[in-house]
């Protein structure tokens, strides 16, 4: 049963998740030193940056379970990629929430047009948020997850790209975290900030796997009342931007 | 491929002179790419209210309004095959399936050459207050380096919406933010070449992004526009 593989490790890993991200806030506010220049408000960075790469790195992983799909034929990487775009898509709006009240609080406007890593993390967002109105809009269930795939692996090599674009066209305002020079971060601000970054990393793998175990247990679940209704009362469910196992 | 089965060239060819044909007889799409662009244009000008245009605003208004047009071919692209039954008759045909790929995005690139045949100049005449004569060798790379892209990003967006029920609002939708990289390398790029002191050099890293967004995208259409037509 599929509904078994998904659910695997889940308990354990919920748990660490949420000891990693209540203990990355905890150092946040507790361990990390203020920043000279910002204040406490420059303490929104060690929740929006990992937001933001954790929900580029869904979406990245998204297209690769679109070619896995493609490939293989198997839906269950089309329920995966799905899944991996769905949460990202959740992600993405924090991330773009939480930038804009940093922006507002160190730069006075709530959105910042010369600032590259922004204005790509929108175009994106905008980009992914068609994903489920596409996939909506297809009604025959092979074809919707066929043409879903091409869509996260056209979208996942686009994000790199739009990146590299958007940074040609602005000058550098916005901080670079994780650059080759390190962002001169003192030790403990490092620290503090991998450690949200597994966290949030964490409750994205957790969230996805408790998605995946929802959406096949409503499959099983379906498949059960189908055999007890017998094929012939059966009523087909109603259309759906999911994917139907 | 068996032995049998034409060449990608000839089907290719055929394709081609096929969507061509269909357009020099019916007129559907290149008459209202014209219109549209200029209408577009005298648009701006009320919107704006500027009797001319120069620089950064001049290119920002002249890329915006070949993407609209664009979008517009790209939304007629697919219709013919699907209402028709031009997509059976294609699949029944022992051809490589990426021949349609290709024949679809080379129409679409030379529809959108000949739009700017008419565009360019209609903007110089509307609004474009420097002449674009100096900078017309550089102008004419950036337009088919950014038609290349446009016609590989907008076949495969064409192909993907043309079978789902809301194919006018998918098109704009997933169209508009994949094309943003073409519009900032292309506006950027032509934005020296249409200064009021006149013509600048183009920055050479603008045509990098133009070349590279057409490599990636146009391999990747390529590779991955099989899957888009149904068996």
């Amino acid at each position: 049963m599929t509904q078994a593989k998904f659910s695997r490790g889940l308990v354990p890993l919920s748990i660490l998740s949420v000891v990693l991200v209540v203990g990355g806030f905890a150092m946040v506010f507790f361990y990390a030193p203020n920043e000279a220049d910002q204040g406490f408000v420059q303490k929104i960075f060690y929740l929006h940056v990992p937001l933001a790469i954790v929900a580029l790195i869904g979406f990245v992983a998204g297209g690769v379970y679109g070619i896995r799909f493609l490939r293989s034929g198997d839906r269950v990487h089309d329920l995966r990629s799905y899944v991996a775009i769905h949460v990202s898509l959740i992600l993405a709006v924090g991330a773009l929430i939480t930038g804009s009240i940093w922006a507002k609080a160190s730069w006075g406007h709530w959105w910042v047009w010369d600032e590259p890593t922004l204005v790509s993390f929108l175009i994106v967002f905008l980009l992914y948020a068609c994903y489920q109105p596409l996939r909506f809009s297809i009604e025959d269930p092979e074809r919707q997850a066929r043409y879903a795939a091409v869509f996260a692996i056209v979208g996942g090599a686009f994000v790199p790209l739009n990146f590299m674009a958007v940074r040609a066209a602005e000058s550098l305002v916005h901080p670079r975290v994780l650059s080759t020079t390190g962002g001169a971060m003192p030790g403990s601000m490092r620290l503090t900030f991998l450690v949200c970054l597994a966290g949030i990393a964490l409750l994205f793998v957790t969230l996805v796997k408790y998605e995946l175990t929802s959406k096949s247990a409503t499959f099983a679940l379906r498949a059960l009342k189908r055999r007890m209704a017998g094929d012939d009362d059966w009523v087909p469910v109603r259309r759906s931007a999911a994917p139907q196992l | 491929m068996s032995a049998r089965s034409t060449p990608t060239r000839v089907a290719v060819a055929a394709l081609v002179r096929k969507d061509l044909r269909a357009e020099l007889r019916t007129g559907d799409t290149l008459p209202a790419m014209a219109l549209f662009s200029v209408s577009t244009f005298v648009l701006f000008h009320f919107g704006l209210d500027a009797r001319s245009l120069e620089g950064d605003l001049a290119a920002g208004v002249f890329w915006v309004t070949m993407l609209f047009a664009a979008v517009l071919a790209v939304n007629r692209q697919f219709v013919a095959e699907r209402e028709e039954g031009g997509f059976d008759g294609f699949l029944l045909a022992p051809v490589d399936r990426t021949s349609l790929f290709l024949a679809k995005a080379a129409v679409l690139f030379a529809f959108l050459v000949a739009l700017q045949v008419v565009a360019v100049p209609a903007f110089a005449i509307l609004l474009l207050e420097p002449s674009p004569g100096p900078g017309l060798p550089e102008l004419i790379g950036l337009l088919l380096l950014a038609d290349a892209g446009i016609a590989a990003v907008g076949t495969l967006v064409g192909a993907l919406a043309v079978q789902t029920r809301a194919r006018e609002v998918i098109v704009p939708l997933l169209v508009l933010p994949l094309m943003i990289p073409v519009v900032i390398a292309a506006a950027r790029g032509t934005a020296p070449l249409w200064l009021e002191a006149g013509a600048a050099a183009v920055e050479g890293r603008w045509l990098l992004i133009l070349g590279l967004y057409d490599l990636v995208f146009g391999l990747l259409a390529y590779a991955v526009f099989d899957y888009l037509l149904d068996e």
